[in-house]
């Protein structure tokens, strides 16, 4: 049973369906990642997932629990965080108040999870009084992945957190991100850079169109030598 | 020597200290139409009228305590009328809100929409104003009128030109810098101050880290009734209560907003004192200052004056299209309206 799951999901914007019969899961511990081209609807799958979009058909489970119903505010409350592909930090809040709104929700205190993010992010530290607007495009997005993390989620949703970030910025958040899932948190993203993302993966999906292509594991859909001729450039 | 301290004590009295009480009352006015803006995200044009509502509660709650007695003196009677006016303001605010502005909201409805339904909304409180209170003008001041009187001024420091500072000029500074410290120290520092402004940064973001719309708008409205009512409370001890006249302040408060850069706080503070000193230097007649400060035959012939005061409101108007076609964002880089 995996701990977030979204099941033959069918939907989208209120016009034709950008979903058919998704189906996309995650296991606690464990790193999925959703590949494929440009609107095949890799974000739309995630929105879904989070409950931004409405689902025609299919329903989403966390933990043995339907949650197809939830708001997003209600998902963050059951164990669920979120980082959006665009928009994702408070650009005019310091570094720390983008956290603290991430903690938003939370009444006990949280300065042990703020610390446990500048650990994971040293450099958030030193710019915790800077706006997040000014900082370069791979702080910002640490920024981003900070916030989520803030109510200790049990399921993070990155939406390319590598998007617009040096490459060797990029091999810094995919370590980062291979560390919150070994916390046992279920990590769940998006990838444009579809290799190196399989190669951190436990879980593999291909997505074309809405519909899912190939699901496997990263290992196996790495070796798949169809899936490297169409989608990861051979 | 003491024709360049007659001419300083000059400026101050006619230039500066006005600015300053009327760039205060604007900055009042114009952080709630910035505050709204940053939340609500339309440009209320219903401010000035919703100033106008709220003064009036607090003209007619100061004239019924004038009756009964009630007195602060030296302090303006209208002082412990405010609460009642904020109280009416704040309701009023509130009650659009939930019959008006909502549907719009959950409809989602364009900026455009919003701008046009304010307007509708103006014209509606406008209409209450005028009917209750009637549309001339009121007086509602009372208690001491001078902190410095120029004749003591003049006593006191020998020279010939004196300073005179209203009750009314002192209290406006006095209450603006208390009003703003209070308010900016909620938007830093208090949870929902801080909700506020992330909601006003990414909406999306602040409702994914479970900020609840509905009360970032209702704080919205609250403050924004509060700070109308302080202004035109303000202003109108400063000056008379006239209705017609807080309609007009719309135009160098929306100045007073997008000069300061519309959404930023601090901007529409800056964008207040901006507006208030541009209209006060530009209208004011120079003649005896330069008699003061220029050699014997540069005596002027005129009055020196850039602009007539009845055209004070052609400064604002050229601020906001200057603003708007140069730096459409304002000084502090608020929102592109
Ligand atoms: N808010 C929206 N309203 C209507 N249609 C949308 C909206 N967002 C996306 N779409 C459409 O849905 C389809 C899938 O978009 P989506 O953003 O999910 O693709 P994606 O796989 O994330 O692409 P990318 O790699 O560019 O991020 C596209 O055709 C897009 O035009
Ligand atoms: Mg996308």
């Amino acid at each position: 049973m995996s701990l977030l799951r979204g099941e033959g999901m069918t939907g989208g914007y209120g016009g034709a369906d950008i979903l058919r019969k998704c189906t996309i899961a995650v296991e606690a511990g464990e790193i999925a990642v959703i590949v494929g081209p440009n609107g095949a609807g890799k974000s739309t799958a995630m929105k879904a997932i989070f409950g931004m979009v409405g689902l025609r058909e299919g329903r989403v489970v966390l933990d043995g629990k339907d949650i197809t119903g939830l708001s997003p505010q209600d998902r963050v409350r059951e164990g669920m965080a979120f980082v959006p592909q665009t928009g994702n930090v408070f650009a005019g809040m310091t570094v720390e108040e983008n956290l603290e709104m991430g903690a938003y929700l939370r009444t006990d205190d949280f300065s042990g999870t703020m610390e446990q993010v500048f650990e994971l992010f040293p450099i958030l530290k030193d710019k915790r009084r800077q706006a997040a607007g000014e900082l370069s495009g791979g702080q910002r997005q640490q920024v981003a992945v900070g916030r989520a993390l803030m109510t200790r989620p049990r399921a993070l949703m990155l939406d390319e957190p590598t998007a617009g970030v040096s490459p060797i910025v990029m091999d810094d958040l995919f370590d980062r991100i291979v560390e919150i899932g070994r916390a046992g948190v279920a990590v769940l993203m998006v990838e444009q850079n579809a290799a190196q993302a399989l190669s951190i993966a436990d879980r593999g999906y291909v997505l074309v169109t809405g519909e899912n292509r190939y699901s496997d594991t990263g290992e196996a859909l790495l070796a798949n030598a169809e899936v490297r001729r169409s989608f990861l450039g051979g | 020597m003491e024709d360049i301290l007659n001419a300083v004590v000059l400026l101050s009295n006619f230039v500066v200290v006005p600015a300053l009480a009327y760039g205060s009352q604007l900055a009042l006015g114009a952080l709630g139409v910035t505050l709204i803006y940053g939340i609500l995200r339309f440009a209320n044009f219903a401010h000035g009228d919703l100033m106008a509502f709220g003064t009036m509660f607090v003209v007619m709650a100061t004239w019924w305590m004038q009756g009964a007695g009630l007195s602060i003196d030296p302090l303006p009677t209208a002082l412990l009328a405010l609460p009642f006016g904020i109280a009416a303001a704040v309701a009023v605010s509130l009650l659009t809100d939930r019959a008006v502005y909502r549907f719009y909201r959950r409809n989602k409805s364009p900026a455009m929409i919003f701008v046009i339904v304010s307007i509708g909304v103006m014209f509606l409180m406008n209409g209450v104003v005028r009917m209750v209170i009637g549309p001339d003008d009121r007086s509602f001041g009372d208690g001491a009128r001078f902190l410095i009187k120029v004749k003591e001024f003049r006593e006191a420091t020998g020279l010939s030109e004196g300073l005179a500072l209203k009750l009314s000029q002192g209290l406006t500074i006095a209450v603006t810098v208390a009003v703003v410290v209070a308010l900016f120290r909620f938007l830093q520092k208090s949870r929902t101050g801080k909700a506020m402004r992330a909601y006003s940064d990414n909406e999306d973001l602040a409702l994914l880290s479970g900020v609840s719309p509905d009360r970032v708008v209702l704080f919205a409205w609250a403050i924004a009734g509060t700070l109308a009512t302080i202004a035109g409370t303000l202003y109108g001890l400063d000056k008379s209560f006239k209705p017609f006249t807080y309609f007009q302040l719309l135009l160098p408060i929306f100045a007073a907003a997008i000069v300061g850069g519309i959404g930023h706080p601090v901007g529409a503070v800056v964008g207040g004192y901006i507006v208030a000193f541009s209209e006060v230097t530009v209208t004011y007649a120079y003649r005896k200052f330069l008699i003061y400060v220029a050699p014997e035959s540069w005596r002027p012939e005129g009055l020196v004056q850039l602009l007539s005061t009845e055209y004070k409101f052609a400064v604002s108007f050229v601020i906001l299209v200057v603003v708007l076609l140069v730096r459409p964002t304002g000084i502090f880089r608020g929102k592109v309206i």
